[in-house]
């Protein structure tokens, strides 16, 4: 009978019916829907580039594609999960639904801008599309100059214009919530009463709005010089190149905490709520997030240790970049504390948190080792460094993300997911991602470099275990995209607070309606404060 | 649209019309920051070049015509001032005086982009485009590289600011249009206010962009 009800009330999703009423829709749980889609497309059109690579790399010597195509392979690897997938990825998603819940507001402080980043994706995903189907683009995903403005004879202009216009829906999107959480929160929402995955997306949205306006100039340059041949990048007119990887790096580093800074707020959430705890040492933790976020705008430098800038400029960085591990490792630590004593649940969401506490720690811990002037020379451009940066974003952001979308697919889709499947894939998706890029690690500092299709037969072995992995691993990728679309029609009803979670989120009902709450919540307790809220549904049986 | 509604429908993400207008013109200022942050990489290029070559660029900068130049910066300060009268005039309630003030002001911002027109076309003629027509007098062969540099950086640099008031008078036009249906009051008039911003934002970039120009070695030629 509880089905019935739920059947019948009226939710953000049956609220108008028909494509346009998705397209032209201001409500932020549907645009993230729209993101949600788009960039689950991205992501497995970038895993195919992944298999093409992985599969070349089976053998010594180029059995599969010619060396022309390899590099196109793995710039647009790069290029389709760092600016399609990545960086749109928690924030545009899950922050893009829930930011707004979770501070008690209707609606981020900007609909209609918000309805534009997603268009603006669209429009730069079609850009890069249209590079690749012309003929694709080999300069890597970081176009250093000079290759990129006057030798390589690809689609580099199409690539870079799809790149800049995504970047400014990365921009909206950070304006629209650093707003929102300053002007658009509940009645009694303090900033100390944020749940942590709202610190960590607003610290987010300052490096997207701080950062990303300098790659939209960099690129803007580099279009200037392969066109017009400015000569701001050319050293035959005293323009200098390694000025265009620190204009790049200035953005691209703080980038690597776009992408992963969302996913440490979906963990402290998960951590909690599967451990029945609040978090431990709450704001030193939101602090965290936003030392981090400051931290990643003065390290840039480390990847140009070999770049040719000036010792004492990589001392500085190197130094620096130390400095990161600080803010990083509170989390990790404050996440172990708050698991101690707590009642744990071993439920889906809880074993991606774990696997991400584990993958994003080696990570880190190998982070150190890059940061390092003198190992840097000898891994620098490396499989040590792919190694490294996967165990990050794919190891880190995207585990969290996959361990976010099943804590809050129930609230989303109003639908429980098959938990023996959930668990089967987190499970897979471990295993499959150590067999894939441990092996790098050993390959990097063996010597292997990055970018190249063929390699020694010594290498074989790794690579074969790499490969081996990386099936696995898009097993464990393609489990929840069945098993979320079968549950969308077979799944069990989820009520409007399946875990016992203390969010806002949770308070209204699952889907939500179209304007979130029945009425404007007023809050009078902390953040993740599982006692009140024992109280509240016992006075609600009572 | 009902043209004599006197205060606007609020947006149904807010509470109150303050609200509303909080939000806006925090998003304005948040959107100036990202601005900075994107000329900021020229200011860069600039910089860097200028320290390296600071004899080509003094060369080059000196080609510049700094009367011309500084009747532009006149002009766009003037600009400003009949914008805050705009801003003014709607807070008053004033449509007329808004009206006037916002016409003022998109002429004023013609009469900059023309300006500037006239001396990019200048640039052309004297071979002062880099490219392989490019040629500095007075400028030793080694210093025909930087001095190029200079001049794509006085390219790129008044180039974004062009298109940047290119878009402002679109804005202006905007903001003319519903002043004339009657849109603004006093209580209602957050576009006029952010469309100033934005206004202002544009013209202290060229402020900075006209001494950085013209001006750098100026006192070295007497």
């Amino acid at each position: 009978m509880i089905t019935e009800a739920v059947q019948e009330r009226e939710t953000y999703l049956n609220a108008s019916h028909g494509i346009k009423s998705w397209l032209l829709t201001k409500d932020h749980k549907r645009i993230a829907l729209l993101y949600l889609h788009t960039i689950t497309f991205f992501f497995f059109l970038g895993g195919i580039f992944a298999t093409l690579i992985r599969l070349e790399l089976l053998t010594p010597k180029g059995t599969l594609v010619s060396a022309d195509t390899y590099s196109k392979l793995f710039t647009l690897h790069g290029v389709i999960m760092v600016f399609f997938f990545l960086i749109p990825s928690i924030p545009a998603t899950l922050g893009n639904f829930f930011l707004p819940m979770m501070i008690g507001a209707k609606d981020l402080a900007f609909p209609r801008i918000n309805l534009l980043s997603w268009y603006l994706l669209v429009i730069g995903g079609c850009f890069a599309l249209y590079a690749m189907l012309a003929g694709g683009v080999d300069t890597g995903w970081t176009f250093y100059v000079p290759y990129s403005s006057n030798y390589s004879n690809t689609y580099v202009i199409a690539t870079g214009l799809g790149i800049f216009i995504a970047g400014f829906s990365s921009i909206l999107t950070g304006l629209n919530f650093i707003v929102t959480v300053h002007r658009m929160r509940a009645p009694g929402m303090t900033w100390f009463r944020l749940p942590l995955f709202v610190w960590s997306n607003y610290a987010t949205a300052l490096i997207q709005v701080l950062g990303t306006p300098v790659i939209a100039i960099t690129l803007v340059l580099l279009i200037c010089e392969r066109t017009l041949h400015i000569g701001i990048f050319d050293p035959a007119r005293g323009g200098d190149p390694v000025l265009f990887q620190h204009l790049f790096w200035f953005y691209s580093h703080p980038a690597v905490y776009i992408m992963v800074l969302p996913g440490l707020g979906v963990i402290s959430e998960l951590v909690s709520v599967f451990s029945k705890k609040p978090v431990f040492g709450y704001k030193i933790v939101a602090f965290s997030s936003v030392a981090i976020a400051v931290l990643g705008f003065l390290v840039w430098g480390h990847h140009m240790f070999v770049s040719g800038q000036s010792v004492y400029a990589a001392l500085v960085f190197s130094f620096l970049s130390y400095f990161v591990a600080i803010p990083s490792a509170i989390k990790v630590f404050n996440w172990t504390a708050t698991l101690h004593g707590g009642s744990i649940s071993y439920a889906t969401p809880m074993l991606y948190a774990f696997g991400f506490i584990g993958l994003f720690t080696v990570g880190g811990l190998t982070g150190l080792f890059v940061a390092c002037l003198g190992v840097d020379v000898h891994v620098h451009d490396t499989y040590f460094v792919i190694a490294h940066f996967h165990y990050i974003m794919v190891g880190g952001t995207i585990m969290a993300y996959l361990g976010g979308l099943h804590y809050w697919w129930p609230k989303m889709s109003g639908r429980m997911y098959p938990e023996g499947w959930a668990k089967l894939s987190a499970l897979v998706i471990y295993l499959g991602f150590n067999l894939t890029f441990f092996p790098q690690f050993i390959l990097g500092y063996l010597g292997m470099p990055r970018r190249y299709w063929n390699y020694p037969d010594e290498f074989q072995v790794l690579h074969v275990m790499s490969t081996a992995g990386a099936s696995v691993l898009a097993v464990g990728y393609l489990m929840p995209l069945i098993y979320f679309m079968w549950s969308l029609r077979y799944g069990p009803i989820a009520g409007p607070n399946p875990w016992g979670a203390t969010g806002l989120e949770w308070q209204t009902s699952s889907p939500p309606p179209a304007h979130n709450f029945e009425e404007t919540p007023i809050v009078t307790t902390e953040a993740y404060d599982y006692a009140a809220l024992a109280a509240m549904e016992e006075a609600k049986v009572g | 649209m009902d043209s004599h509604t006197l205060t606007p429908e609020l947006q149904e993400q807010f509470e109150t019309a303050a609200q509303q207008k909080e939000v806006s013109t925090l998003g304005m200022w948040i959107f100036l920051v990202t601005e900075i942050m994107f000329f900021g990489g020229l200011f860069l290029a600039y910089t860097i070049y200028r320290k390296e070559f600071a004899g080509a660029f003094e060369l080059a900068s000196n080609t510049l015509n700094v009367t011309i130049g500084a009747v532009n910066t006149a002009v766009l300060i003037c600009s400003s001032f009949t914008m805050v009268l705009a801003v003014r005039s709607a807070q008053i309630g004033s449509r007329k005086a808004l009206i006037v003030f916002l016409i003022l002001t998109i002429l004023l911002g013609g009469v900059f982009l023309g300006v500037k027109a006239y001396e990019w076309d200048q640039k052309f003629e004297e071979h002062h485009v880099p490219g392989p027509t490019f040629h500095l007098e007075k400028a030793t062969a080694d210093d025909q590289g930087p001095a190029q540099l200079f001049f794509s950086l006085y390219f790129t640099m008044t180039g974004l600011h062009a298109l940047h008031m290119a878009i402002g008078e679109g804005l202006m036009l905007f903001l003319l249009w519903h002043a004339y249906k009657g849109k603004y009051t006093p209580a209602y008039y957050t576009p006029v206010d952010i469309g100033g911003l934005y206004w202002h934002f544009v013209d202290i970039i060229w402020i900075y962009l006209f001494p950085l120009l013209y001006l750098i070695a100026r006192h070295k030629q007497h």
